[in-house]
């Protein structure tokens, strides 16, 4: 920049805001530095007028004073360097290195904000990544470029869930390995450790990005830190050509503070006092998931949140079920019961499923035995909320029998262990295995060639559990 | 054009730019704002000042900045060659834009919403010398294999034809014809602008009373939709409201869709864009993809052109109405529209009313609803436009005010049950609380087919309200404490449920079901009621009935027999009605 003009003319701060006065031909959404003594702060235009501007700062206002302050404004929107050499590397929440290394030099720099997609120019995701857990490929297969959140509640174990994905995590026709990016905002250092570790663990560390705001840092600051990490990725998948699995948690914290901001600017609010533009905020997120036609790459999105009281129709997790292509959803009933991982059988849903399964992708059957495994297990939710009330003696002998089921399809499909990877097949199987459970008209949502094929008879189910 | 109107930003608050100078300026005028010039709409005149609403990422934008009018109202381009293209909320061409910029859509791009340059083969239909007025055909052009497009004289033009160009091939932007109007000579194209927010005239409205027939059984049969009605799918996120507005996009049997997507997932357009061209309609034999128009402001585009976004799409099926054809518009989401509404209004400062929702926002969404009908066109024949919104309630609760509202101004009612939805029962469009206000329209349309129509929907109908009735008391006593004629009802609701409501967008054969095939299954399963019902009151135990495995295989006739084949349910009726027989006998012998 040529010359900067610096402004000290401060009317006043508010929550993360500073409100510049007798400014000239500032820019909305224009980077903005403030200096107090020798920090500097940066920080963004939300509002200009012919002779003020709202600033929100991303460190946070804290410390800051009316007097003393010096605040330049530096053009064009937050941009950060992005670079392959960026994998191995550990960053704050705005993208400067906290491993102890050099900044990444790299001659290209990104607008963090990024722009939208041309739906014309989207390829539709259809490849089947094998998690190797069973509730996640039988039930709510996860697709490379799909958005698919954790939707979890305190205490439950959607980390690990994460790490195994990431650790599991394969293309059956492939052999190249998924490039990691694990967006930290507000959370614990010891969440944050965990992941590095256990991406280390597995090997994939070097080929993974690290953005960390931690629970320590202004919480302005994780308004920027999904975005930074994004926008690595969207270099890395599109130009680069890899497929990149980007982890964001916990998007709860994220929101939080886009309400904090919101209320220092005095927004009217909508429900539970988040800003009415909550969707189209977390959309400019979560739609930057995906794949382009004529590149290789894809950005696979897995964001983490949790339901305040497990409550599914908070805002946070209903904006992000309205915008994300399905959701996992652990169940505390579930984790209570000591089963891991502990994804709900009904609410879950994979949108990209159908045409991501069958035929020469996964077997020809997994559609309509997920479809009937959903349809039962919906039928054991009802039958023991019956027995709950009448009594398990009561029911009818066809209810004591999908009771049996439910028992069975919890501990033997559901459940298995966190290091235990299995292939898609022995997923079908175990299905399988519980359907037979079941008699056979009870299949119904299941082709009569497919029930030929796979329904295990009494003797043949007795010997195989 | 009054000449350019030039004015200056003095402030920017997210899309709305403050400007004053704007001397001359209306309301709803084109401004083009910054060094980018992007596109905005005055939405606002206080005194000196206009308030311009911004359709573009206006970063960077600066007091001082240059705004520029030229007077026009914010409106779309109508012609040849809307049909099988995709734009954004204002009407750019998404392809064009691709082409131009790529992947990612840059700021400031501005491209003709029509082709230019391609040539129309023209076929005149009126003589130089004839008296025309507003709404008098004049050409026509074969736009698509299935879309005649009628070039019409437009609203406020009538005098003689003075000249019309010979049959060939022209561009939109040649002069077709003059007319000699008594403001002087009008100079007639194959297209022409129409401001987004004002409906097109039509001579009048009439009753609509034809089913848009969309092979989807729960609403054909059990709650219908007229041509020219409106409908609204209110439910929580997944429980289907997309899926259902696709599959009346691919299968119902309007002459042309308009597929909105406002402020949803872009990846839902890419599905709908994939599909489409591969998808062939079989009563015609050609691809969907040449009746479709689809508008995409997806979520992650800018939200004031989502606003835009539902208005630019209605008046195009206005346009094509007006030539006499069937629209259908789905619109999803309403709700995303609506919060657009709110987003924007609130930057203005306006006082809200209901949950943050502007005052206006009830009259916003009767006036576009109030966009379909059908009616008599001014050039003749009728048309008609079908409108079905999408409605994405917060929390799935439909006590908010976006649901509330629209339910004043639908009058079909699909509501999605995030139950059914869980347990993968779909359409999850619940039989309890969903409603249509048409049945009477259109009975006399389905009475035609079958004279006993009404009494068999309304009989199925029935059972499941009483199964409705019978779930509270088997939820506090067990199924096995009722008298045994209400267990049979349960079984048979159940029934209705699996083998007839339930009905699966994936499935092949059951993607689409004809009226016909609705009405024989429906039909097989309330003779399973009847004839079963009769041999339980004589005592029969109901196991004898359900465990007969043809009862059992009810349940797989939709997906095991085509739409061409029906005589197959007509036999497979016989055989359950022998079986039945041979009960009767059973249960006297014993
Ligand atoms: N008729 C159907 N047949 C088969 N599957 C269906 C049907 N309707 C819905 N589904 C399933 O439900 C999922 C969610 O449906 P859909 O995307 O239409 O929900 P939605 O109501 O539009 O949600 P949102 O509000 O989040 O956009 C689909 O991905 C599909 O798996
Ligand atoms: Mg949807």
């Amino acid at each position: 920049m040529a010359f900067e003009i610096e402004y000290t003319n401060i009317g006043g701060i508010s929550g993360p805001l500073i409100f510049v006065q007798g400014v000239r031909g500032v820019g909305l959404g224009e980077i903005v530095e403030i200096r107090d003594g020798s920090t500097l702060r940066v920080g963004q235009t939300l509002e200009v007028d012919e002779d003020k501007a709202v600033v929100q700062v991303f460190e946070g206002t804290s410390g800051l004073a009316l007097e003393g302050m010096r605040v330049a404004f530096v053009g064009s929107a937050l941009e950060v360097p992005v670079d392959r050499a960026m994998l191995g590397r550990v960053f704050d929440g705005l993208g400067r290195p906290i491993d102890g290394f050099p900044q990444v030099i790299s001659e290209l720099r990104m607008n963090v904000n990024g722009l939208p997609v041309n739906p014309w120019s989207r390829e539709y995701p259809r490849d089947f990544i094998q998690t190797g857990i069973s509730a996640i490929d039988g039930m709510n297969t996860l697709i490379r470029g799909q958005k698919l959140p954790i939707f979890s509640g305190s205490g439950m174990p959607h980390n690990l869930i994460a790490a195994q994905i990431a650790r599991q995590a394969m293309i059956l026709t492939e052999e190249e390995e998924f490039t990691v990016i694990f967006a930290a905002m507000g959370v614990k250092f010891d969440v944050a450790r965990f992941f590095i570790d256990s991406l280390e663990e597995s090997g994939v560390l070097t080929h993974s990005a690290i953005f960390l705001s931690l629970a320590d840092a202004p919480s302005i600051e994780r308004l920027i830190t999904p975005r930074v990490a994004l926008t690595l990725a969207e270099h890395l998948a599109f130009e680069e050509g890899m497929h990149v699995l980007v982890i964001l948690t916990d998007m709860t914290n994220y929101c939080e503070s886009l309400r904090e901001l919101s209320s220092s600017r005095g927004e009217i609010p909508s429900r539970k006092g988040y800003p009415g533009y909550l969707y189209s905020d977390l959309a400019s997120i979560y739609e930057r998931a995906g794949r382009l036609k004529g590149y290789n790459g894809s950005i696979t999105q897995m964001p983490m949140l949790s339901m305040p009281s497990d409550d599914i129709s908070h805002p946070v997790p209903d904006l992000t079920g309205y915008i994300t292509e399905g959701q996992i959803v652990l169940e505390r009933e579930l984790f209570n019961k000591g089963i891991y991982p502990p994804i709900a059988g009904l609410p879950s849903l994979s949108r990209l499923m159908k045409d991501g399964i069958g035929e020469g992708r996964t077997r020809g059957d997994h559609a309509q035995v997920a479809a009937q495994l959903f349809a039962s297990y919906a039928k054991v939710k009802r039958i023991r909320s019956l027995a709950a009330i009448v009594g398990e003696e009561e029911l009818s002998q066809l209810d004591k029998v999908y009771l049996s089921f439910g028992e069975n399809f919890e501990e033997h499909f559901l459940a298995q262990g966190e290091h235990e990877n299995r292939t898609i097949e022995q997923t079908l199987e175990i299905g399988w295995k519980m359907l037979s459970l079941l008699p056979q008209e009870e299949l119904y949502r299941i082709c009569r060639e497919d029930i030929q094929r796979y329904y295990m008879s009494e003797e043949n189910l007795e010997c195989r559990i | 054009m009054e000449g350019l109107i030039r004015g200056k930003v003095v402030s920017v608050n997210g899309p709305i730019v403050k400007a004053v100078g704007m001397k001359g300026v209306r309301m709803f005028d084109i401004a083009e704002v910054g060094p980018d010039r992007l596109i905005g709409e005055v939405i606002r005149l206080l005194g000196k000042i206009a308030l311009i609403q911004v359709y573009e990422d206006n970063t960077g934008l600066k007091p001082g900045d240059e705004v520029l009018s030229e007077g026009r109202p914010l409106s779309v381009l109508l012609g040849p060659g809307l049909i099988s293209s995709i734009y954004d909320g204002i009407q750019r061409p998404l392809v064009g834009i691709a082409e131009k910029c790529g992947s990612y859509i840059d700021k400031g791009i501005k491209l003709s919403a029509l082709d230019t340059e391609k040539r129309w083969e023209l076929k005149p239909l009126a003589e130089s010398g004839a008296q025309v007025r507003e709404g008098t055909v004049v050409g026509e052009i074969q736009e698509s294999q299935l879309i005649t497009h009628k070039i019409i004289v437009p609203h406020g033009i009538s005098g003689v034809l003075t000249s019309i160009v010979e049959a060939g091939g022209y561009t939109i932007e040649d002069v077709i014809y003059t007319v000699d109007t008594a403001a002087g000579p009008y100079e007639g194209k194959m297209a022409g602008y129409w401001p987004v927010r004002s409906p097109r005239p039509v001579k009048v409205k009439k009753n609509p009373h034809i089913p848009l027939v969309t092979g989807q059984r729960i609403i054909d049969t059990f709650f219908p939709i007229a041509r020219g009605g409106t409908a609204a799918i209110p439910g929580g996120f997944g429980t289907g409201k997309t899926m259902t507005q696709h599959a009346l996009a691919k299968w119902c049997n309007a002459d042309i869709i308009v597929y909105i997507g406002c402020g949803e997932r872009g990846n839902e357009m890419t599905d709908v864009l994939t599909e489409f061209p591969n998808l062939i309609d079989e009563r015609n034999g050609r691809p969907l993809i040449e009746r479709t128009v689809m508008i995409a402001n997806t979520s992650n585009m800018p939200v004031p052109a989502r606003e835009v976004s539902i208005y630019t799409g209605v008046t195009i099926a206005e346009y094509y109405r007006d030539m006499g054809h069937s629209v259908a518009v789905m619109a999803d989401s309403t709700s995303r529209w609506a919060e657009a509404l709110r987003e924007l209004s609130s930057r203005l400062g306006d006082m809200p009313a209901e949950e943050g929702f502007p005052p206006y926002l009830a009259t916003r969404l009767a006036e576009f609803y109030e966009r379909a009908g059908l009616v008599e066109t001014l050039s003749g024949p009728d048309g008609d436009i079908t409108i079905i919104g999408a409605v994405s309630p917060p929390g799935g609760d439909f006590s908010e005010p976006v649901t509330q509202h629209t339910s004043r101004f639908v009058r079909c009612f699909w509501a999605l049950d995030k139950i059914l939805a869980d347990a993968r029962h779909y359409p999850s469009i619940s039989w309890i609380d969903s409603y249509t206000e048409y049945l009477h329209d259109i009975e006399d349309w389905w009475k035609d087919l079958d004279s006993q129509w009404l009494t068999v929907r309304n009989a199925a109908i029935n059972i499941l309200l009483e199964d409705n009735r019978l779930q509270q008391l088997v939820k506090l006593v067990g199924a096995d404490a009722l008298p045994v004629t209400q267990q049979f009802t349960l079984y048979v609701a159940e029934m209705i449920k699996n083998a007839f409501l339930q009905q699966n967008s994936f499935d092949a054969i059951d993607k689409y079901c004809s009226p016909e095939k609705q009405l024989k299954l429906l039909k097989t399963i309330l003779t399973l009621y009847e004839k079963g019902m009769i041999l339980v009151q004589a005592g029969l135990d109901i196991k004898d009935i359900t465990e007969r495995p043809l009862v059992s295989e009810m349940v797989r006739l939709k997906s095991e027999i085509p739409n061409k084949e029906t005589e197959r349910i007509d036999a497979y009726s016989e055989g359950l009605l022998k079986e039945l027989e041979s009960l009767k006998e059973l249960l006297l012998g014993v």
